[in-house]
């Protein structure tokens, strides 16, 4: 048990002592009838947003107005991401990918703990529900729809599976109109579904 | 989720919670939200009383500090945990025994899913 067999390269699943913990409580409350798990959920849900992606959205827009913060992102996600001061508790290696006009980038995983909580908070339902994931290796640019997001025929999709050990964060392409804006600024352009591929940054205008 | 506002008003009058710069509470990690969520949960269906919490919680801190905790705040929803465990046992609703048993079921079923998959506590093998 403990966090250290998340080193392991097994493919089985695995949590830690403290989700071990968490889910033996939960499942006897819930079974005892003093708990609702959709309540629970609900609860969890609500502070998703709030708890977000600011880290990581400051993280996009760093790399958006600086060349080498940009480089080193993409060579060291893990430390460039560290050098911000955004950590994980598990040691997790993480590896930026970046969208171009030429390939947009998508992650997924069913599992909740497979997602870069240091920079994008918790991860919301859908990312966490069977078929999002099923879906997107199938039917990428279906989902992408349903997202409302419609890429050029030309741009190819690549699907990034998160393992226990590797985090992906998707670097979204910089809009255009957004010369000399502050990190800051920027900063407030970048989503949560943009840094998972199922969406795109958001133009200036919509912030003004 | 004015509902839950409300509990969370009320909760950190007894105990502090951890907040960002809009106010709204900080998990660093979904178990946090989920023992959070508990207690709002069980508070709810009147377990136990926002006094006995903050007693509990109390009692968490201290047995934690007593026994090293690094006390910088990264530990806060262990020591949280622990208050919730503590309850439900003094509560009768579980027994230590019970809860690890449970602890181990669940740790069974994770080696027995595949990577991708949801762990369901059906998946334990001994079940």
């Amino acid at each position: 048990m403990g966090h250290d067999h998340h080193h392991d390269h097994d493919d089985h699943s695995h949590l830690s002592e403290i989700e071990l913990r968490v889910r033996a409580l939960e499942s006897i409350l819930v079974e005892k009838g003093y708990v609702d798990p959709a309540a629970i959920d609900a609860l969890v849900e609500t502070y998703e947003v709030k708890v977000g992606p600011r880290n990581g959205a400051k993280v996009v827009a760093k790399a958006w107005a600086d060349p080498a913060y940009r480089e080193w992102l993409r060579t060291d996600a893990t430390a460039a991401i560290a050098s911000l001061g955004f950590i994980g508790r598990q040691g997790e290696h993480m590896v930026a990918v970046e969208n171009t006009p030429d390939e947009h980038n998508m992650v997924v995983c069913t599992l909740c703990s497979c997602y870069p909580w240091p920079v994008l908070g918790l991860p919301p339902a859908w990312y966490k529900s069977a078929p999002y994931r099923s879906r997107a290796v199938l039917d990428p640019r279906g989902v992408l729809a349903e997202f409302g997001v419609d890429l050029p025929e030309t741009t190819r999709i690549r699907i990034w599976d998160s393992t226990a050990e590797v985090r992906y964060l998707v670097i979204p392409m910089r809009p255009e109109g957004t010369e000399g804006m502050s990190e800051e600024a920027l900063a407030e352009l970048v989503t949560r579904d943009s840094m998972i591929g199922t969406g795109l940054a958001r133009q200036p205008e919509a912030v003004r | 989720m004015s509902r839950y506002e409300d509990l969370v008003r009320v909760a950190a009058e007894v105990a502090r919670i951890p907040r960002g710069d809009d106010g709204a509470p900080v998990f660093h990690e979904p178990w946090e939200a989920q023992a959070f969520a508990m207690t709002l949960a069980l508070h709810e269906q009147g377990l136990f009383t926002w006094t006995e919490w903050a007693a509990a919680l109390a009692a968490a801190i201290k047995q934690a500090q007593a026994s090293g905790d690094c006390d910088d705040g990264s530990t806060y929803y262990q020591h949280w945990l622990a208050a919730i465990e503590q309850l439900v046992r003094d509560k009768g609703i579980a027994t230590e025994q019970a809860l690890a048993e449970r602890r181990g079921a669940w740790d069974r079923a994770a080696h027995a899913t595949p990577h991708g998959q949801p762990i369901l506590l059906e998946n334990d093998p001994l079940r």
